[in-house]
């Protein structure tokens, strides 16, 4: 393996020669979006200047070359996360483009409330059967992004299904376990009645890594008909995702938090399942064959992109895993995990700062920090640190029930990705004796 | 290398954030409203007593004369918001009630005198929101009495 080399890595993304308020910029704010490098912009340029067509539809050279390169795009995004270590024939059937991770899970909650799904998953053939029915429930956790809560609470209104909270740890005194899941009381909350588990491998305020492999064991033996979905809008970002030994039924993610334009997301899912699900939109490139009467769906995974799509974004996306798979996601993970130990320590010197999630480095945490400085609100917070020319996120995270759970109004929060440097944690440390001195 | 920081968080917003002037409530007020920003937690309450006078106009016409006779805010937020509020007190004390309805969105930002980040605009928007709401339901009341 060559060393991990930062600057080099840092020359790649233009942006980060942006001047903020007369300051070199240092981008902290990783888990709302990432930064983009220049290849990944590139190859949407790429493609408006040489290859821009509708797809699926023309016969000539151009749509033929738009169509290859953005099913190409699906492949990479299969291989990405190991999809096609599942079913190595039909990876690009697994592997659905959609705008984001909320459109992903907006996608299964409404095609999941009117499908019927044998899952195939247990012996008894009654048991594995995935019907929405009164009365059955979905489990997330207390941490979850609106985006894996919203859709879930209003599709439990509309059904009269219960939507359960997996607990997190709360004890604040616990260095290793603050805002960890706790899988015990999870275990138990998996009944016959859970139809659908929706958990985040990541956690995007907490900066906790869940365990899905073991969470989903416990989803499948606990009731062989539940389907088990992850939010890997920040793990596949950040680390090395294999959907195949997580074993998730599906999982879905965003294109821009790992260096890919805004605008092109995806869902993977697993072939059989996707094949007895009803589609999400109607429209054009979604079917085989129209009458004035019916129609006939397309084959996966165009059954679920109805109308054109976001072509350049999702050739974009292909170039971005391009890029990460040449450093290496373990190369990433293994940076971040460094820069976030070395934040924690420095952290330590101050006694009048909270950390909401893990105080001590282990396998159970990731590069985001989220903290509050006694008696100053994030907000000024991130004000004073804009001062600065640092990027970080102050407020809620998109996450207001934790945040209540916390009983905090927000929490400042920075995130790490492949750019990011030692030095930079420096500056956020001279950045937070400003705030404190203004505040004195 | 701070005098950017220190820029925006001048030393008279930070001077009414820690000692806010006109804080607390006042008992049996006629104008009373709270609110909060539910984005970042923000919560700032208002109460008013008036000092009510009948005049005469020029015209001899018969005119009720309102005034903004004591007013005190509490609440808990950002200092942008905290401090706001706070200056909004000094500035709409002693004001006829007419007058603070006419006031506009930047004769309350100008207080601070920085420039504002979008997002800190509705931070320091705050109190003002919440006067214009208790006035507005004052007046309601006070036309459903009459
Ligand atoms: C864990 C998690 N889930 C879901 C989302 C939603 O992602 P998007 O806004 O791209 O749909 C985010 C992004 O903030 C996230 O961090």
């Amino acid at each position: 393996m060559i060393a991990y080399n930062v600057n080099k890595i840092r020359e790649d993304f233009p942006i980060l020669n942006v001047k903020v308020h007369g300051k070199p910029l240092i981008y902290l704010d990783n888990a709302a979006t990432s930064q983009k490098p220049k290849q990944v912009i590139q190859a949407e340029k790429d493609y408006y200047e040489t290859i821009n067509a509708n797809i699926h539809r023309g016969v000539h050279k151009l749509s033929e070359d738009a169509t290859a390169g953005y099913e190409e795009a699906h492949e990479k995004a299969a291989d990405f996360i190991g999809a096609d270590n599942l079913d190595e024939d039909s990876n690009i059937e697994q592997i659905i483009f959609t705008r984001n991770t909320t459109e992903s899970l907006n996608l299964l909650a409404y095609s999941l409330s009117n499908s019927k799904i044998d899952t195939g998953g247990g012996n008894n053939k009654a048991d594995t059967i995935f019907e929405l029915k009164e009365g059955d429930d979905i489990l997330i956790t207390q941490a979850e992004h609106h985006a894996n809560l919203v859709p879930w609470q209003q599709l439990a209104k509309k059904l009269k299904l219960k939507l359960k909270f997996a607990k997190i740890s709360l004890d604040s005194n616990d260095d290793e376990d603050f805002g960890t899941l706790d899988v015990q009381q999870f275990n138990e909350l998996v009944t016959k009645k859970t139809k659908i588990v929706a958990v985040a491998q990541m956690g995007n305020v907490l900066g906790t890594i869940n365990d899905a492999r073991e969470i989903g064991k416990i989803v499948h033996e606990n009731n062989p008909s539940a389907l088990f979905i992850v939010d890997g809008a920040q793990s596949v970002a950040h680390s090395k995702v294999d959907v195949a030994k997580l074993g998730c039924d599906f999982f879905a993610f965003s294109g821009h938090k790992m260096l890919a334009p805004t605008g092109i997301g995806v869902l993977f899912g697993k072939k059989n399942l996707l094949e007895q699900m009803k589609p999400f939109m109607y429209g054009g490139d979604m079917i085989r064959k129209v009458t004035f009467e019916d129609t006939l769906y397309n084959d996966l995974p165009w059954k679920f992109e109805a109308g054109t799509p976001n072509i350049a974004g999702g050739i974009a996306l292909g170039s971005a895993i391009d890029y990460l798979q040449k450093i290496g996601m373990e190369n990433i993970f293994a940076h971040e995990q460094e820069l976030t130990r070395y934040a924690l320590k420095r952290l330590e010197e101050f006694e009048d700062i909270t950390i909401y999630g893990p105080r001590k480095m282990s396998e159970k945490r990731t590069g985001i920090i989220s903290f509050n400085i006694d008696g100053i609100h994030a907000h000024d917070v991130a004000s004073i640190f804009d001062q600065h020319g640092i990027a970080i996120r102050g407020g809620h995270h998109c996450a207001m029930p934790l945040m209540s759970l916390l009983n905090v109004a927000g929490t400042a929060r920075i995130s790490f990705y492949l750019y990011n440097k030692k030095e930079e944690v420096d500056k956020v440390v001279d950045a937070i004796k400003s705030v404190k001195k203004i505040f004195a | 290398m701070e005098f950017f920081a220190e820029d925006m968080y001048r030393e008279n917003i930070m001077d009414h954030f820690k000692n806010p002037r006109n804080h607390g409530i006042i008992k049996n007020p006629d104008i009373g409203f709270a609110d909060n920003n539910p984005l970042c937690g923000d919560e700032i309450g208002i109460t008013v007593k008036l000092k009510t006078e009948k005049i005469k106009d020029k015209n001899g016409n018969e005119e009720i004369k309102e005034e903004i006779a004591e007013i005190k805010f509490n609440g808990k937020g950002c200092a942008i918001s905290q401090a706001s509020t706070s200056m909004l007190t000094e500035q709409v004390m002693g004001m006829k009630l007419k007058d603070v309805k006419k006031m506009k969105n930047n004769d309350v930002i100008k207080n601070l005198g920085i420039p504002l980040q979008p997002i800190r605009v509705k931070c320091a928007l705050l109190g003002f929101k919440v006067l214009e709401a208790g006035i507005f339901l004052y007046e309601g009341k006070n036309k459903a009495i009459k």
